[in-house]
């Protein structure tokens, strides 16, 4: 196949992922979308594998076969709860496989068209060892990402002193080797980089806490982007430079969404240390004191309510309560209850976790709504259900000046006429805060776990 | 001019240009991000974790490179590395493709 036709086929690969994105405009295309950009990747693969550099198949269809195989594998079994951890995971092996193709590149230069051993262009040189870096740093702080997300290493964020300082530290070294590496492509300089971004990556996300892992989990997809931008550089390859773009400016936007649902700036996210592990009891005034319910008294009160929403959030995730939430609302439609869902743009562990378990309950999508769009209907609820939600919905985060999660953007539940909130115990939410809801005269607590509550109340609707 | 001298001239002039392709790319990349940055701010929160399962799968287009380094015939330190390569974007090409049609093929319409 000659330049030009590759060149060309790399254009429509190209062209294939940007409308594959386009698709996710609307959940109506999105499916077809999702063909067109597995059409890409094929039209890619298949050109390059017409390239005159690419003369055995086997060690290829092997891989092939075998990665496949593996991740198709997965892709089926997992479990829509574990999905963040998931995509962490899969990170990690584009952070991993920029690092081996960059060092395949190093090794053999010519058969990319980009200089021979020992004389690669400078501007190849700094750009694979970009490459590189990105790739490490993805590739080992995707894994502490998989670990605090799968329960692996605690999700409470850990600080030591000197951490930054100890980072900057690492960054700057590996700047320095980075130029050396430039100046004289030796191998040592290398794989010096390729440590020291790999130390990197475990020690950047280690201090950053289990509940900001919806910003981490973006980051990551951006690095991976940028990764194998730098990788597109090396190589000249256009449709790596154009997909790698096209993937850093959506982890970007992603993570710049996130940081915005908890009034954060990334800076602040990113140097870590926010937050308690989940479970921890707030210190504080514990002599107030609450209204507590029975699963039947809720289930008496939504029976009587007109309108109804419920606030789910990554304790319904833990609990795989959603399917026992879609039957609730089930019922309480058929008894003429107008049933709406209300999703904070921070609620689960990835952005849109909240969306695709419900979708997965057969939630009809038409349902769900985002704050904006909802958060005005409170005043006109006479039911709210919050089921494994807490800061999000904390009204001191409008009010009270000096709290932690000050102007972060809530749902304003405490506007219903009443809240029913679902919860295991009095400890505080991921902020570490007590939420000012559980004392509000219109607000029941019912506290256990959040499945199995779920599933009473819809005993006592029976 | 005879051709050969031609095309000499001709690659002379695209390698004293070095500068000029890595414009290009960096042109390239330019536009690649305006595009991603309007595309993705049209996505619909409600697909946020398809959008980051389809961007983990398209980013595995690295395979390119890997491909490459796997495909001489010889056996050597690249070949290996590509062939490693290729079987780790391989599972984020079909794992991120089939998890993604599997969280698509959930999001369905009031009936």
């Amino acid at each position: 196949m000659s330049a030009d036709l590759t060149g060309l086929a790399y254009l429509t690969a190209a062209i294939c992922f940007i409308l594959a994105l386009r698709g996710l405009s609307s959940p109506v295309t999105a499916r077809r979308g999702n063909f067109v950009g597995i059409a890409g990747m094929v039209i890619a693969v298949a050109a390059t594998l017409a390239n005159p550099h690419v003369l055995s198949y086997s060690w290829i269809v092997a891989g092939i076969l075998l990665g496949g195989s593996i991740g198709t594998i997965i892709a089926l079994k997992i479990q829509m709860t574990a999905l963040p951890q998931l995509v962490a995971a899969f990170h990690s092996l584009v952070g991993l496989a920029a690092v081996f193709v960059a060092t395949a590149a190093l090794f053999a230069p010519d058969a990319y068209g980009i200089g021979s051993v020992g004389k690669i262009g400078t501007a190849s040189l700094v750009e694979m060892s970009i490459g590189t870096a990105i790739g490490a740093i993805t590739f080992t702080g995707s894994i502490v990402a998989f670990g605090k997300l799968q329960g692996l290493v605690s999700g409470a964020p850990l600080v030591f002193n000197g951490q930054h300082l100890l980072n900057a530290t690492l960054g700057l070294v590996a700047a320095a080797l980075l130029v050396w590496f430039a100046m004289t492509e030796s191998y040592v300089a290398y794989w010096a980089i390729v440590a020291v971004t790999l130390v990197l990556g475990f020690l950047i996300i280690l201090p950053i806490g289990g509940a900001d892992m919806p910003v981490v989990v973006s980051m990551l997809n951006s690095y991976s982007g940028w990764a194998a931008c730098g990788i597109g550089f090396t190589l000249g390859n256009t449709l790596l430079i154009i997909t790698g773009a096209l993937v850093g400016s959506s982890g970007a936007i992603l993570s710049y969404i996130m940081c915005k649902g908890m009034n954060r700036s990334f800076f602040n996210v990113i140097l870590g240390g926010f937050g308690t592990d989940e479970g921890e009891v707030a210190a504080g005034p514990t002599d107030r004191t609450v209204r507590k319910g029975s699963a039947e008294d809720a289930g008496f009160i939504m029976q009587n309510a007109s309108k109804v929403i419920i606030v789910p959030g990554y304790g319904m995730a833990v609990a795989q309560a959603q399917h026992a939430l879609r039957e609730m609302g089930d019922v309480l439609k058929t008894a003429g209850v107008t049933v709406a869902y209300a999703i904070h743009p921070v609620a689960g562990r990835m952005p849109g976790h909240m969306n695709v378990l419900l979708a997965e309950a057969n939630v009809p999508y038409d349902e769900v709504f985002e704050l904006e769009e909802i958060n005005h209907e409170f005043s006109t609820a006479d039911v709210v259900y919050v089921i494994g939600a807490n800061d999000v919905t904390n009204p001191a985060a409008k009010t009270d000046l000096t709290s932690p999660i000050y102007g972060m953007p809530v749902l304003d539940v405490e506007k219903a006429k009443t809240v029913l909130f679902v919860k295991r115990s009095m400890a505080s939410g991921y902020a570490g805060v007590d939420n000012e809801l559980f004392f509000r005269d219109n607000t029941m607590m019912l506290f256990g776990d959040a499945k199995k509550m779920t599933e009473e109340i819809l005993h006592s609707l029976n | 001019m005879d051709p050969t001298k031609a095309v000499q001239a001709a690659q002379a002039s695209a390698e004293a240009s070095g500068t000029d392709s890595l414009i290009m790319l960096f042109t390239v990349f330019m536009l690649a991000v305006f595009v991603g940055y309007y595309v993705v701010w049209n996505v619909t929160s409600a697909l946020h974790s398809p959008l980051m399962s389809v961007t983990n799968a398209i980013s595995s287009v690295i395979i390119v490179g890997a491909l490459i380094a796997a495909g001489p015939v010889e056996v050597h330190f690249s070949k290996v590395m590509g062939f490693i390569a290729v079987v780790l974007v391989s599972i984020n090409i079909f794992g991120g493709f089939v998890v993604s049609q599997r969280m698509l093929q959930m999001f369905r319409k009031k009936s």
